[in-house]
């Protein structure tokens, strides 16, 4: 398989219920932070060569917004929220209860309405993942970027290069009123070492990661 | 500017050269670095989209293009085997931009810095010098570097065009 992980169909199986467990716990949090049911699509769970990832989320100079947070604990890794301009714009509308349309620009209270609901997002993700794995996971202050989907993707995947040619990434996207609505993608990207971590604490014991 | 000739576009953790006419493209550098380079005499360029400081940080350290220490010698040879001479190459950087600011505790973020850094030590250490760059700052950027005239431009989102 590709260097640096390999990992068997039992193993994907797992970390693909992680995600899903953890992002049905997220959307049920938004749902009622909106007022609205959100629809999310099954987590996929993938081995994406580093050169591809820009054009995975619609090209690398889409203009998006990406609210990143720090994962720490037992298994530490990176949460990137993205979402194209539009959907940022309808989900600040809805946020603070302006009529849609109204939210033309990003300025401080915007940033601030998006980053609290990714950090509330990921704190419902992160319970879920924790509460079955056992594990402690916290997450750190979020960060916002509205910039190239490729410099922001890029950027979080920098460490993630270190160890190999290719990003670990369990992916779910949201849907607000369907698909013509708000649309994210919702990004875990695990320190390569957490997935050990991880599939141990759920009790895939064959797990190795085997060097090349 | 419009590109000329045929346009390769250079992906991240990738390199590439072309001759006249072609143009190379690299989108989308945030914290990695884009290095140009042409030679105007021999009319041929490189382009490099660097991720990460230095190979021996790394694991996998197979794909040279990644570090900026193994890609910038990977690349130069490329050239050289295309008849470009590097006392003649014209050299040029951009991107390196801190995309998040989560304050001065993480230093993962800070990877834009030293990439940067690490470019122009790889550079300096061959002693070649770097006549163009637009580095640093908070946002991403698309470098462009057109053989047929081996001029450089940048663009970002929201701002003018800018050629280094």
């Amino acid at each position: 398989m590709v260097q640096g992980y390999q990992l068997n169909d039992v193993e994907m199986d797992v970390l693909k219920e992680v995600g899903n467990i953890g992002a049905g716990n997220a959307a049920t949090v938004l749902s009622t932070m909106l007022g609205q049911r959100i629809q999310m699509t099954v987590p996929s769970v993938n081995l994406v060569p580093l050169t591809q990832v820009p054009e995975a989320v619609g090209g690398a100079e889409l203009e998006m917004v990406g609210v990143c947070l720090g994962v720490t604990g037992d298994a530490p890794g990176t949460i990137l929220f993205m979402l194209p301009v539009s959907s940022a714009a309808m989900l600040v509308d809805k946020l603070m209860t302006r009529a849609p349309g109204t939210t033309k620009s990003f300025g401080d209270m915007e940033r601030s309405a998006l980053g609290e609901m990714t950090n509330i997002l990921t704190g419902a993700y992160l319970q879920a993942l924790g509460e079955l794995a056992n594990i402690v996971l916290h997450s750190t202050v979020p960060a916002l970027a509205i910039d190239m989907a490729g410099a922001i993707l890029t950027t979080i995947l920098a460490e993630v290069g270190r160890l190999g040619d290719y990003a670990f990434l369990i992916v779910t996207d949201f849907l607000l009123d369907g698909n013509k609505g708000v649309k994210g993608h919702f990004f875990l990207v695990p320190d390569p070492e957490a997935l050990v971590t991880i599939l141990r604490a759920l009790g895939v014991k064959e797990w190795n990661q085997r060097a090349k | 500017m419009e590109p000329t000739g045929e346009v390769i576009r250079v992906g991240m953790a990738e390199s590439a050269v072309c001759r006249a006419p072609g143009t190379l493209i690299t989108s989308g550098l945030g914290s990695c670095v884009g290095v140009s380079f042409y030679d105007p005499v021999a009319r041929v360029g490189g382009m490099a989209h660097i991720m990460l400081p230095d190979s021996s940080q790394g694991r996998f350290t197979d794909n040279k293009a990644k570090f900026a220490d193994t890609s910038i010698p990977d690349l130069l040879a490329s050239l050289e085997k295309l008849g470009a001479w590097q006392e003649r190459l014209v050299v040029k950087m951009a991107g390196g931009a801190q995309m998040f600011n989560f304050g001065s505790k993480d230093d993962r973020f800070a990877i834009g810095r030293r990439n940067a850094e690490a470019v122009k030590r790889a550079l300096d250490e061959r002693g070649i010098r770097i006549s163009g760059e637009d580095v640093g700052g908070t946002y991403g950027r698309t470098m462009i570097l057109f053989a047929e005239s081996g001029r450089v431009v940048i663009k970002a989102i929201d701002k003018a065009e800018r050629e280094i």
